[in-house]
């Protein structure tokens, strides 16, 4: 591996990788980030290889294996270029047909293309997908371009040109300044602006400042940075170059949750690699700027991902917050200035060396720029990673992008910003997401987790839900957090297992604001959120859950009862046979009977019963009614 | 150091730079409730009932009086509403834990807190960890920390530095705001011989009847 000792050298070394590669030669891509992993893209690799070879086409086509697309529900998705034909759901038996129709006789394998279930119209290429078709991909678009361990495939699609840029033609002050006019605000959550945040660390004097990668996403449901991270590490560690030549910075961490293995592999390769080639080490690219990067694997805490607690994990001690001030900026990692950045952030400094803050500052709304990223999850036809301009409605999102609800069923509420986010229900739909509409919302951006919840979700649940997870996460040091949490969950399950009592809703109002107001960290203060939000949206279902012992949504299983209606069952005996606690009596012929006393309530029931009947109902709130006779059961 | 001038509950106070809210209040009489606080001890922040609202260059905001550094031109207010309502239910959850704790009983009355508001948990332990960062910090023996994270956090001796540093010492017996015979059983537990497995009639791997 040649070392690339200035600006002139890269250019020639990007020249040489480019005159090797021809635009017009047959590739295959497949997406191999964790999704897709998981419905079996290495499987379909495999398959790949073998049949290239049977084909003799081996040196023909160039096979790359690429991070996350984000259409992970559609996942293993493959792409034939140079036509950029996409195929989805791919097994490893569609590869024989794949190599030979579309690359022997040019021909589109139909049924791999993606159907609009609404308008029954195909689409070949991905940019025909609604899917992709309403995104802006600034970030994650190189994800498909690139094998993530390829440094080669990053240099080709022109990686480490801003690099380039801000350590030979930029002065830090204006790497800074450049971040701060395109009004970049952390993704992390908060929104702090990042420029802002640089120049705090680049100001607090000493002479050894740190910089650090926040890679330790835990939100259920969410996994931005997981993609970024093991299909682009290379971004990531661009940016954090670029911070930490902006901030005066020789050394960097990039602090990684334990369950991300492949986002480790990946990046530790990009860094060896980095390392081989001159971009990390002494005097990169001839401009006399020294830095050095570490991988620390994090084990896996929540708490974690906040900021002084991930740099007490940093340094070996227990991951417990520390107060603030002095900010990580003064006072961070081992007492030296720190910066601190979200994965996401990182990715988006190359964009805006290169492009310019003007470009980025063009996109999205007033007060929030640039992308964001988020994973929409949930009841929502397409999950999967989704890329737009700030100020994208959550309608559009949901619906344009999403699919909308699966099912035929009714949209009820979106929950954005992680555990400690807040529910949106249907009538803000229109809200522009951007950082401070969310939050007026009694939402918040957080890191980009957007679920998806239908209308058979009880959201005094949802709320029950996340606050359980929260208490799990706390770390317990301070009171507002640990007792604040704990005895708010009591409460919370006590209503949704219809123990709810007059005054609880304002009990749970009083410690909410206790906690929000007196909590050391942002895991504290922010735990209300999810019942605050929900109060506000949807305190007619606590009332419900609490005055009436009803859950509207059908959901908690104490307030609930499966019932067979005698004048639609057919005695098939289907429910019958799939009961597993064995709780339905019947016969041929017979209406059939819910032994209520055996009943699990798991539902399994409902989906037994032939869709023709619908026999089976769920009641909340109503006494179930009696059973007919067992001398009344019998069917004509 | 230099001198800094803020206000705290509407009066004129000079302080050193440095000094954190609760002490420069004091200089002017002011008292702020403190659990967790000690003079000896690295300022920790756990019990949250020092919170005092701090307003500095148009931001107001909730903070740690214990903690937080007084800033020129600092308005603080320690007496407010808010305050009173936020420090009655950190009591009231603190009393869960330990109902006879006298500071605890005391500060009920201060905030009209209630006893009975939540379920007694009786750990007779609030978590403050002023044993555990004493036994650090000051007598640097590091025999006593946390176990476990959230609502299943507790401290513990370190058996092996207890038995040979802790008779001695008990330095930490007193400091504790809830009571000094639970630090005694706690470190009496922690020091005793392990006890032999029983014979256990379950067939079960994890020796649940073990005890």
């Amino acid at each position: 591996m040649p070392r690339i000792n200035s600006p002139a050298e890269l250019e020639e070394f990007r020249r040489a990788i480019l005159s090797k590669r021809d635009d017009k030669r047959p590739c295959i891509t497949l997406c191999s980030g964790s999704a897709c992993h998981a419905t079996g893209s290495e499987k379909v690799a495999d398959a790949i290889m073998a049949e290239l070879e049977s084909h003799g086409l081996k040196d023909q086509v160039d096979v790359r294996r690429t991070g996350c697309h984000g259409f992970c529900e559609q996942g293993p998705i493959l792409v034939v270029y140079p036509e950029g034909i996409s195929y989805l759901k791919v097994k490893p038996e569609d590869v024989c047909e794949i190599v030979s129709h579309t690359f022997k006789e040019k021909k589109l394998v139909e049924r791999l293309l993606y159907v609009d279930p609404n308008t029954g119209d195909k689409s070949s290429h991905e940019h025909d997908i609604p899917f992709y078709k309403n995104q802006q991909r600034l970030i994650l678009g190189l994800n498909t371009k690139i094998d993530p361990k390829s440094l080669e495939d990053y240099l080709a699609v022109g990686g480490y040109q801003a690099m380039a840029k801000a350590l030979l033609q930029m002065t830090p002050e204006q790497v800074i300044g450049e971040v701060k006019q395109a009004k970049l605000r952390g993704r992390g959550g908060a929104g702090f602006p990042s420029g802002t945040k640089w120049e705090f660390a680049r100001n607090a004097p000493g002479d050894q400042k740190y910089v650090v990668v926040n890679c330790d996403e835990g939100d259920p449901g969410a996994y931005m940075d997981r993609a970024l991270m093991e299909g682009n590490p290379f971004t990531v560690l661009e940016g954090l170059l670029i911070g930490a030549y902006a901030i005066g910075a020789s050394e960097g961490y990039i602090y990684v949750r334990q369950e991300y293995p492949l986002a480790v592999d990946n990046l530790t390769v990009a860094i060896r690699e980095a390392e081989e080639h001159g971009f990390l080490g002494k005097n990169i690219l001839g401009s006399g700027f020294d830095f050095t990067v570490k991988v620390h694997r994090g084990a896996g805490a929540f708490i974690c991902g906040e900021e002084t607690s991930l740099l007490q994990s940093l340094e070996g001690k227990p991951g417990e917050p520390k107060p603030r001030p002095p900010f990580p900026a003064v006072r961070g990692l081992w007492g030296k200035p720190t910066n601190i950045n979200n994965v996401e952030t990182w990715a988006n400094i190359p964009v805006i060396i290169n492009k310019g803050a003007e470009y980025f500052s063009s996109i999205g709304t007033e007060s929030s720029k640039g992308t964001k990223v988020f994973s929409l999850v949930g009841k929502v036809n397409n999950t999967g990673l989704v890329e737009v301009p700030m100020g994208m409605p959550l309608r559009d999102i949901i619906f344009k992008i999403g699919g909308g609800v699966p099912n035929g069923k009714k949209f009820k509420a979106v929950q954005t910003g992680g555990p400690s986010g807040g529910c949106i229900p249907e009538e803000y739909l229109d809200v522009k997401v951007d950082f401070d509409e969310l939050m007026k919302m009694g939402a918040m951006m957080g890191s980009g987790g957007m679920i998806v919840m239908d209308e058979d979700t009880c959201l005094v649940d949802i709320a029950r839900y996340f606050l359980e997870f929260l208490s799990d996460e706390s770390c317990g040091k301070c009171v507002p957090c640990r007792e604040g949490i704990r005895q708010m969950l009591k409460v919370m399950t006590a209503i949704t297992q219809g123990k709810g009592k007059e005054g609880d809703i304002e009990l749970l109002e009083n410690m909410a604001m206790a906690t929000q107001g007196a909590a050391l960290c942002a895991l504290g203060k922010t735990a209300p959120n999810p019942v605050l939000s929900t109060l506000k949206y949807f305190r007619h279902e606590y009332e419900a859950h609490i005055k009436e012992k009803r859950c509207p949504a059908l959901s908690c299983k104490e307030l609930i009862a499966f019932h067979i209606e005698p004048a639609k069952c057919k005695g098939c005996g289907s429910c019958l046979r799939k009961c597993p606690a064995n709780a339905i009596e019947g016969g041929k012929k017979t209406i059939h009977v819910i032994d209520q006393e055996k009943c699990t309530k798991c539902g399994t029931c409902i989906e037994a019963c032939p869709a023709a009947f619908q026999a089976i109902s769920k009641l909340s709130g109503v006494p179930v009614p009696e059973p007919p006779a067992p001398s009344a059961r019998a069917l004509a | 150091m230099s001198e800094i001038v803020l206000q705290i509950d509407g009066k004129e106070v000079k302080a050193q730079e440095g000094m954190t809210i609760v002490e420069a209040a004091k200089t002017v009489g002011i008292e702020i409730p403190t659990l967790c606080h000690h003079e000896k001890l690295e300022p920790y922040g756990a019990c949250r009932i020092c919170t005092v609202e701090a307003e500095s260059n148009g931001r107001k905001t909730l903070v740690a009086g214990c903690l937080y550094p007084v800033e020129s031109g600092m308005v603080v207010q320690t007496k407010t509403e808010k305050l009173h309502s936020i420090r009655k239910v950190l009591v009231e959850q603190m009393l869960a834990h330990a109902p006879d704790a006298p500071q605890l009983v005391e500060l009920a009355k201060e905030y009209g807190a209630d006893k009975d508001r939540f379920d007694k948990d009786p750990s007779f332990c609030i978590l403050c960890g002023l044993c555990v960062r004493y036994c650090a910090e000051v007598k640097q023996k590091h025999a006593i920390g946390y176990m476990d994270r959230g609502p299943r956090r507790e401290i513990s001796f370190i058996p092996d530095v207890a038995a040979k540093e802790c008779w001695d010492c008990k330095e930490c017996f007193p400091l504790c705001p809830t009571s000094a015979l639970q630090a005694a059983y706690v470190l009496t537990e922690a020091l005793l011989p392990e006890q032999p497995e029983e014979e256990a009639d379950c067939s079960c791997s994890s020796g649940c009847c073990g005890g």
